[in-house]
């Protein structure tokens, strides 16, 4: 059963439509990642599924007290605002010390309750913030752009954390990405998304769809083979194909 | 012995700087300092009404701010470009208040006293209408604090965890316009912002959560405004602008001191 489903989603800003004739749904376990070029609705995808933007049309449903663990793009702390990392894991729950440590521990980023969140650097952020969000146990684990600001090596870390983290929690990880390469190789089904889905399966699939190579051009093969996700073992859903639209 | 007048001037300005150092943190976090500007200019219309149809100025006051937050929320919801219509509303609301103002003949509208306030002039009456407007403000930002600091984070950890940033921050410029109602009488809408954004500032240099820097506002709020009373009293200057420059020796000193590690 599908933890979040989008049926024909449509999203519009000031009547301009940004998403539309979207069908998403995310099961639990999985990793799915969504890819596009800027404009092309990412961002505005998450904030359906959290609830922050209505749709125009569709549906959106969740399962029962599905539970997420939000991992935003950046967060308004700034010179002004002090805040702890200590502080800031007890949003919205009050964990104990212990579990704020083992949290800090598993996301890399140990003995560092007393931090100023204001002083710490991009991935140190993206460490902590990734640490909140499983303080909750969540069901789905969402991450909005969780690389920008890193590169290559440390954002391909980071997507194994994420991968270790799927096993150990069992949770559902939807990422948006425009970090391609690196992010897709990581995922057990890849979005790719421009205004609408254009394309959609596994990475091997979408990487070599027509669709996805008129969005990001060729030469992303290569730089796959980085990263080969190692697809030895099998999961649940099966979404070997690849779904194709038209394109204007 | 202290001057009746001193007394309630007194807990008038530690009523106000409670709530105002709670909601100085939320104005200093969101950038909304000219949001702020903006309701107090405002208000200046909602006195001059309140005295066109013999009613009280608070009540006047709260209607034109109160519609002012709300349609700038609205605005802000449809994506327009805040800071130039608030500009707008905010100088607009101000001309508009002082033509209004001078069309009506026969009534003695003291400027003075609108921009700067008059904390000594203070009735009784006037002081428990603050101190109880002031309770209910920090009841508000204290209930929803948490929901508050979630909103000001980000949105979408907001909704994740079931807060809507949209609706917290409407409840928030309420409050915002409730306060300004509330403050206009004592400190004057050009002194208002620097009420609730100076000792926020100040606070944040010494403060390590945002807890802290609610409580150390409310302190050196009340402490700038304790001291400006007795200096305006010995030295009879006007009490707002005495208590502000408390208020920015206070920054200034926290600016000298050291992060706390």
């Amino acid at each position: 059963m599908a933890l979040i489903e989008l049926k024909n989603a449509r999203v519009s800003y000031d009547q301009k439509i940004v998403l539309d004739k979207v069908n998403f749904s995310v099961s639990r376990g999985e990793i799915v990642t969504i890819v596009g070029p800027n404009g092309s609705g990412k961002s505005t995808l998450l904030k359906v599924m959290t609830g922050v933007k209505e749709l125009d049309a569709g549906s959106l449903s969740t399962a029962p007290k599905v539970r997420l663990g939000y991992v935003p793009q950046k967060i308004a702390i700034d010179d002004a605002f002090p805040m702890t990392v200590r502080r800031f894991l007890k949003i919205p729950f009050s964990p104990n010390r212990k579990v704020m440590e083992e949290a800090l521990v598993t996301v890399g980023f140990p003995n560092s309750l007393d931090r100023q969140i204001g002083e710490l650097s991009g991935g140190q952020l993206q460490r902590v913030m990734l640490a909140r969000a499983i303080i909750g146990s969540p069901d789905v684990l969402m991450l909005d752009e969780p690389t920008q600001g890193l590169d290559q090596s440390g954002a391909a870390d980071f997507y194994q954390m994420i991968e270790t983290l799927r096993e150990e929690m069992g949770c559902a990880v939807v990422m948006v990405s425009h970090d391609l390469h690196v992010v897709m190789s990581a995922s057990d089904r890849v979005i790719c998304l421009n205004g609408h889905i254009c394309c959609e399966g596994t990475p091997a699939v979408v990487s070599t769809a027509p669709e996805y190579r008129a969005l990001f051009g060729r030469g992303t093969k290569g730089a796959l083979a980085l990263y080969q996700h190692d697809h030895d073992h099998t999961h649940e859903h099966g979404h070997e194909h690849s779904e194709l639209c038209d394109h204007e | 012995m202290i001057d009746d007048f001193m007394l309630r001037a007194g807990l008038a300005g530690l009523s106000l700087a409670s709530a105002a150092g709670v909601l100085g943190c939320f104005v200093v976090w969101r950038r909304m300092a000219y949001f702020g500007d903006a309701l107090a200019h405002s208000s200046i219309l909602g006195v001059a009404i309140a005295l066109g149809f013999g009613a009280s100025m608070l009540s006047g006051v709260l209607l034109v701010a109160i519609s002012l937050a709300v349609m700038l929320y609205w605005l802000s919801q449809k994506g327009l470009g805040v800071d130039t219509l608030l500009g707008v509303l905010s100088h607009g609301a101000l001309a508009i208040g002082l033509l209004v103002a001078s069309l009506q003949t026969g009534i003695i509208f003291s400027l003075e006293v609108v921009l700067f306030g008059d904390i000594l002039a203070l009735s009784w009456a006037d002081v428990a209408l603050t101190a109880a407007g002031c309770v209910a403000v920090l009841a508000v930002l204290l209930v929803r604090w948490d929901k508050f600091i979630a909103a000001v984070l980000n949105p979408e950890l907001a909704a994740s965890i079931g807060v809507s940033a949209s609706r917290e921050m409407l409840v928030v410029m309420l409050v915002l316009a409730v306060f300004i109602a509330l403050a206009i009488k004592a400190v004057g809408a050009l002194m208002v912002s620097a009420f609730l954004i100076i000792p926020a500032a100040s606070a944040r240099q010494i403060s390590k959560t945002p807890e802290q820097m609610a409580v150390f506002a409310v302190v050196i709020g009340a402490f700038s405004c304790v001291l400006g009373l007795i200096l305006a009293y010995y030295y009879d200057t006007m009490v707002a602008p005495t208590i502000i420059v408390c208020a920015i020796g206070c920054f200034v000193i926290s600016r000298l001191l050291p992060r706390p590690a």
